[in-house]
């Protein structure tokens, strides 16, 4: 358990935290965010006594931080740094027994955590223990510098945007990875950011600051439904606005660019187009562009002869919806069609796109994330 | 012309010797000079100054103290030497990243682990180019060393130049040129290894394609 009591912080006039108070519980993930220079590295540090407050306590455990030796301190507590910090004169194995080496552990022992912890990450011991950090991608840094900072098995980990500068895939899996760990090793976490994306993904509990003060303490359900303050709806960003997705329509999440093929075209033709485009399914239109049916590439191949046209192929037995109807109907037809898809359709019959299961995810991940760009 | 080994065994022991001491002597000044604020100027304006009276003027204002010989010549190398090595370790260690000092500061290593084990490796290739620099000097300011009773080439080169004997002369300063060109040479080339191999291990930004992706 982690404990700030009124702690104050200035730079010469400048205050920096002012006032803090907050408990994290152990076994917490707790997700300091806020706007550039409201003080959350400050905060983060003065838990491993990086830095020092001018004012009031902070408690690892019950136990007054001051009263323990600092170096003794920071050998306990996980450090995670945003610029990944690995020291490029150590391999991979190295860096990853920094830790244990400083508390004596023996070369087998920590030999033993580098192979338990890169297997962790899924990386090959033999491949990547006897590398230099130059060795590795931006990705693979970020990983071994989060599993230096567990290797002692530190009951508490500092994060300071510890997937700041990746690319949002990586960034991703990594958010990914660091959750898994933290629920099976039982970790309190401290994470610092400034995306509200990751923080409602990753925390049990997130903690918004902003000028060096608390400004709220939530859940992210409870951040999302009654943020306090507007500069936390700022952050929120689209999130909010977006939440009443019962009244979305099967037309929001449909993909509106398909291919459609007039029925007179011919098999090969068709053949040629669905290779060009990477597609196995046309859907095939008459001459008013009313839908008449859908034709896969197994179609083709199973009845069709080079040379016939395309309509004589179209199958009927698709799912189809109305452009009105609501998202959660489209969705219902998708679970319950074998194709994997839904074709919706204007009031005159006319194509207006297609329900994919991408298509669908997507939407249901906007309605719960926002807009991914 | 004869070769003398002998006596390029000597001149090679002087400046080995006097290199062990500048090196031992000149990091912990380096470093000295880096904790402590308040000496950074004492020590780096004392080697600057060194570094600034003629040699000859040097070794014999030492002749006057400690007396004839190797030992005074010694003397004499180690505070030239003092000046690249000091430099160059107080330049290695403070220009470390900050942020790999506060890693290592964070994940518990006191001040002497971090000196050890990430500030001084970091600063070696730099360190190694101001011994390259004291070792080339030395090998040249040795040859004086003839002039306070120290042994070395500098003997034939004097005796060479007291009978002009031109014989006698190149068989002393042949051998010293070479020396220096030698280990100007060797010397540039480990260093140039190890600055490439750190330039390497310090590149960070890679573009990579991440592959391992476990999603
Ligand atoms: N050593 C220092 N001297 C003076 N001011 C400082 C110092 N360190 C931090 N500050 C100031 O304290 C404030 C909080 O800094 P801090 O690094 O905690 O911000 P942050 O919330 O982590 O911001 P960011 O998201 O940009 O990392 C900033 O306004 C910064 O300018
Ligand atoms: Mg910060």
């Amino acid at each position: 358990m982690i404990q700030f009591e009124n702690v104050c912080k200035r730079y010469g006039k400048a205050t920096v935290i002012d006032d803090l108070s907050l408990t994290v519980e152990e076994g917490q993930f707790v997700v300091l965010i806020g706007p550039s220079g409201c003080g959350k590295t400050t905060t983060l540090k003065m838990i491993n006594r990086l830095i020092e407050p001018d004012k009031g306590r902070i408690f690892v455990n019950g136990s007054d931080i001051t009263r323990v030796n600092a170096v003794a301190l920071r050998r306990t507590i996980g450090y995670v740094i945003q610029q990944i910090g690995l020291f490029p004169n150590m391999t991979v194995g190295q860096n990853i027994s920094v830790v244990p080496k400083l508390l004596r552990y023996t070369n087998a022992q920590c030999d033993e955590i580098t192979r338990s912890l890169l297997q962790l990450v899924d990386m090959d011991y033999d491949v990547y223990a006897h590398k230099y950090p130059s060795e590795l991608s931006g990705g693979q840094q970020q990983r071994i510098g989060v599993l230096r900072a567990l290797a002692a098995s530190p009951p508490i980990v500092l994060m300071d945007e510890p997937f700041g500068a990746l690319d949002p895939i990586t960034r991703e899996a990594l958010q990914e990875e660091i959750k898994k760990i933290q629920r099976k090793l039982k970790k309190t976490i401290i994470f610092v950011t400034h995306d509200m994306d990751e923080a409602l993904r990753l925390a049990d509990t997130i903690v918004f600051m902003n000028g060096g003060r608390v400004v709220q303490i939530a859940s992210p359900e409870e951040m999302l439904r009654n943020p306090k303050e507007d500069i936390i709806k700022n952050f929120m960003g689209k999130r909010i606005s977006k939440v009443d997705y019962n009244s979305l329509l099967a037309a929001d999440i449909m993909r509106a660019s398909v291919l459609k093929v007039h029925k007179t075209k011919l098999t090969l033709e068709c053949v040629d187009l669905m290779n060009r485009r990477q597609v196995n399914t046309l859907l095939v239109v008459d001459d008013d562009e009313r839908f008449l049916g859908i034709v896969t590439i197994d179609d083709i191949k199973k009845h069709g002869r080079a040379g016939k046209e395309i309509g004589d192929l179209v199958s009927t037995e698709t799912s189809v919806i109305g452009a009105g109807d609501s998202a959660k109907e489209a969705f219902e037809r998708l679970v319950d069609s074998r194709s994997g898809y839904v074709v919706v359709k204007h009031p005159n019959d006319t194509v207006a796109g297609l329900i994919t299961k991408t298509s669908m995810v997507k939407a249901m991940a906007e309605a719960m994330w926002g807009e991914q760009e | 012309m004869p070769v003398r080994f002998d006596l390029m065994i000597d001149h090679l022991t002087i400046v080995a010797v006097a290199t062990a001491f500048s090196v031992v002597i000149g990091i912990a000044l380096g470093v000295a000079a880096y904790w402590f604020k308040y000496l950074e100027r004492i020590i780096l304006g004392f080697s600057d100054t060194v570094q600034t009276i003629p040699s000859l003027a040097l070794l014999s204002l030492l002749m006057i103290v400690f007396g004839l010989g190797n030992k005074t010549l010694i003397i004499g190398l180690v505070l030239y030497a003092l000046l690249p090595i000091v430099r160059n370790t107080f330049t290695g260690i403070s220009g470390l990243a900050p942020h790999l000092r506060e890693a290592a500061k964070g994940m518990g290593m006191s001040k002497i682990q971090v000196l050890v084990k990430v500030e001084l490796p970091l600063a070696f290739p730099l360190i190694f180019s101001g011994i390259k620099i004291a070792v080339v000097t030395s090998l040249g300011i040795a040859v004086m060393g003839v002039l306070i009773g120290a042994g070395g080439l500098g003997y034939p080169i004097y005796r060479g130049i007291q009978t002009r004997n031109s014989a006698l002369i190149l068989s002393g300063a042949v051998p010293v040129v070479l020396l220096a060109l030698i280990f100007d040479y060797g010397m540039s080339k480990i260093e140039y290894m190890l600055t490439k191999r750190a330039k390497n291990k310090n590149e960070k930004e890679r573009t990579t394609c991440e592959t391992n992706l476990s999603a």
